[in-house]
């Protein structure tokens, strides 16, 4: 890994770190489409990943976690914050120096057939980017390296000449990962990479997933809603709530003993596979509000069981714990234990 | 037990280009009054049609192609349109995973719960819009007087959920046939429509036939369970007989593929291959060709069912082991 830091000190540092990260859209209206309102999609989100480990973004629809791997790439211009890759703030880069950037970074997202071009056959998919890049010497050479990377995803590379919609959904997100790997990423993004596939079929694309990471050393940032993958897959787990990181900690410690009174509602609500034990529960009433007009104050208090009055009118900000962080004033380790709703 | 719902041999096909191509395959279902059962199973392989075949509703140029249907006691398939018309609403409700396309954008909400309801009943305006309010509050809506003037977008996706199920049960129906009808929603609201189908089922003792590829959800809502492939059943039991000691192949490969199953970080079990598509569907066990316990048997011919303690099955291997 030649951009990667040498030394003792740079150890420490991780591949990605993301600070104080705003991405907010505006809402145009009237005859001279000016912003009326601002969709705060993203609003002062920071966290880091080390390489060739597995941070999940997790949340529900609409509380900024596809915007944020968005943001990363700049397919969606952030208004402010830092994004360190690689020692190299991407924010503050030109678009031409953007690009090579982009080679070590690359996405993979919900819905392959929307991401690969009908008329474009399998081989040239994968070997654009190569040329793009200037990796290969010749067609052929390229030819090979498809063949190779099609093999890796378990695709039979005597159907390089064939088009996407000759392929199942599985194949197809294949494709798109071997398309990824051609440029030889050190971070991939997975953007709801498996929410598309039949649990027998996603099983299929999590292990292959699972041993490119072992084998080649890749670090995932992977967004999903899908609570059971990530208990799976993830080293470390951010939950996100209405363009916010309301806790972020290692998978385990997050899922046995969840902080936030909103992760604690999120885990209750997921159905139980267990025969002998039924019954998610649904803990946070309503509805999500709208991500233009965030409430005041803690941005889950209208939803959450434990609300007391400072939550209302004060945000509360990340608290450190044990092992992570929690944005809730019941994570306050300062604090003594205030007038708090009924225990769960 | 009032038996609801009795599905025999039912067949549907969609025109192929070898002459019509079945979809759902010689399905047998059966549903008692204040039961759930989950139809479960993945993308293409015949749910949603047979969800859809038991209002006659399979669109064009699907049609049902045999097989009886019984929906409290009526013969669906002999019956009129006019008198279809009246058993659908009345006698089965159903819901669907998009709430959006469901409802129509131009009308407020309410006008088209009225609707459903003056559609089988003779009352006024009024006294229907009231009967809305009420159905309203009893789905979980807040506000029930002021939402009825909503129009579906000013709703979210939970809330036109809900109003959709305030529709399907304007007219009480005894069977509510629900498509993946949390699909869309996420999971805190998903957490919130599966509460209120557990509770509506214990109060109007309406049979449910949940549609779902999601056996979280199964657990969470059924009584029994189907479970299909390739537009078969393969294999029916009690919720926990089916989830903690499935027989089949197949549906022990879908639980273990479950990566909220899975030890962290270990290798996933796998069902190799993907799943067939309807005209290309393997002979004998149409499961056979990714089953690990194939055998002989299995290529050649189609498996009948088993009869096991509380739950059925088609599979040979299944046969054999209690055989010997």
């Amino acid at each position: 890994m030649s951009a990667a830091p040498t030394g003792a000190a740079a150890l420490a540092e991780p591949l990605l770190r993301v600070e104080g990260l705003r991405t907010w859209f505006p809402v145009r209206a009237g005859v001279l489409q000016r912003p009326v309102a601002w969709i705060r999609a993203v609003d002062d989100v920071s966290f880091s990943i080390e390489a060739g480990r597995t941070l999940a973004l997790v949340g529900e629809s609409g509380c900024g976690k596809s915007s944020v791997g968005r943001s990363l790439l700049r397919l969606v211009e952030p208004q402010a914050g830092r994004v360190w890759f690689e020692g190299v703030d991407l924010l503050g880069l030109a678009p031409a120096a953007l690009r090579p950037v982009r080679r070590r970074l690359q996405m993979v997202f919900q819905d392959p057939m929307a991401s690969l071009d009908p008329r474009m056959r399998v081989r040239d998919i994968v070997a654009e980017g190569m040329q793009a890049f200037g990796i290969g010497s010749s067609e052929s050479e390229r030819s090979e390296r498809v063949a190779r990377l099609l093999a890796r995803v378990q695709l039979d590379p005597g159907q390089m000449w064939r088009y996407p919609h000759e392929f199942s959904g599985g194949q197809r997100q294949r494709i798109c990962i071997a398309r990824a790997l051609a440029l030889e990423p050190r971070l991939v993004i997975c953007d709801e990479a498996t929410s598309a596939l039949d649990v027998s079929i996603q099983s299929q694309i999590l292990n292959l997933l699972r041993d490119l990471q072992q084998e080649l050393g890749l670090t995932y940032l992977f967004i999903t809603h899908d609570l059971g993958v990530v208990r799976y897959l993830a080293d470390r787990v951010a939950v996100m709530y209405l363009g916010q990181i309301v806790e972020e900690g290692p998978a385990e410690a997050l899922f046995r003993a969840p902080q936030h009174p909103y992760t604690q509602a999120l885990l209750a609500a997921v159905p139980s596979l267990d025969p002998a034990r039924r019954h998610s529960v649904a803990a946070a009433p309503g509805d999500v509000p709208s991500p233009s007009a965030p409430p005041p104050g803690c941005r889950f208090h209208t939803r959450c069981p434990r609300v007391f009055a400072r939550c209302a009118q004060e945000a509360p900000p990340l608290y450190g714990t044990a092992s992570g962080a929690s944005r809730c004033f019941l994570s306050d380790p300062g604090a003594a234990t205030p007038d708090a709703g009924p225990a769960r | 037990m009032t038996r609801v719902l009795e599905v025999e041999g039912l067949v549907v096909s969609f025109p192929g280009e070898h002459g019509r191509t079945p979809v759902v395959d010689r399905l047998d279902l059966e549903l008692d009054a204040g039961d759930t059962l989950a139809l479960v199973g993945e993308s293409g392989c015949g749910k949603s049609m047979t969800a859809l075949s038991l209002l006659r509703l399979v669109p064009r140029p699907g049609r049902i192609d045999a097989g009886r249907i019984r929906i409290d006691g009526e013969d669906l398939l002999a019956l009129r349109v006019d008198a279809l018309r009246r058993l659908r609403g009345h006698k089965a409700g159903m819901i669907f995973q998009e709430p959006m396309t469901s409802l129509n954008p131009v009308l407020r909400v309410g006008a088209q719960v009225v609707e459903a309801i003056r559609l089988h009943e003779r009352v006024g305006v009024l006294e229907a819009r009231r009967r809305a309010a009420e159905l309203f509050e009893r789905v979980g809506i807040p506000d029930p007087a002021e939402r009825l003037d909503a129009y579906p977008h000013e709703l979210s996706g939970g809330m036109k959920q809900r109003v959709m199920i305030a529709i399907a049960l304007a007219a009480r129906p005894r069977l509510l046939i629900a498509d993946e009808p949390t699909t869309a929603l996420d999971v805190t609201i998903q957490a919130q429509v599966l509460e209120l189908l557990r509770e509506l089922r214990r109060d109007t003792g309406m049979a449910v036939l949940l549609i779902t590829h999601d056996l979280g959800i199964v657990n969470e809502v059924a009584d029994r369970v189907a479970v299909m492939y390739a537009g078969r059943v393969v294999e029916v039991g009690a919720r926990e007989t089916l989830l903690g000691a499935a027989r089949h192949p197949y549906t022990q490969g879908l639980l273990r593929s479950i990566p909220a199953l899975a030890p962290r970080g270990a290798r996933l079990p796998e069902i190799p291959g993907s799943v067939p598509s309807a005209g290309a569907w393997p002979s004998g066990c149409r499961f056979h060709p990714r089953c690990p316990r194939v055998f002989d048997p299995c290529k050649q011919h189609d498996p009948d069912w088993t009869a096991l303690p509380g739950q059925r099955v088609r599979c040979h291997a299944v046969a054999r082991e209690l055989a010997s």
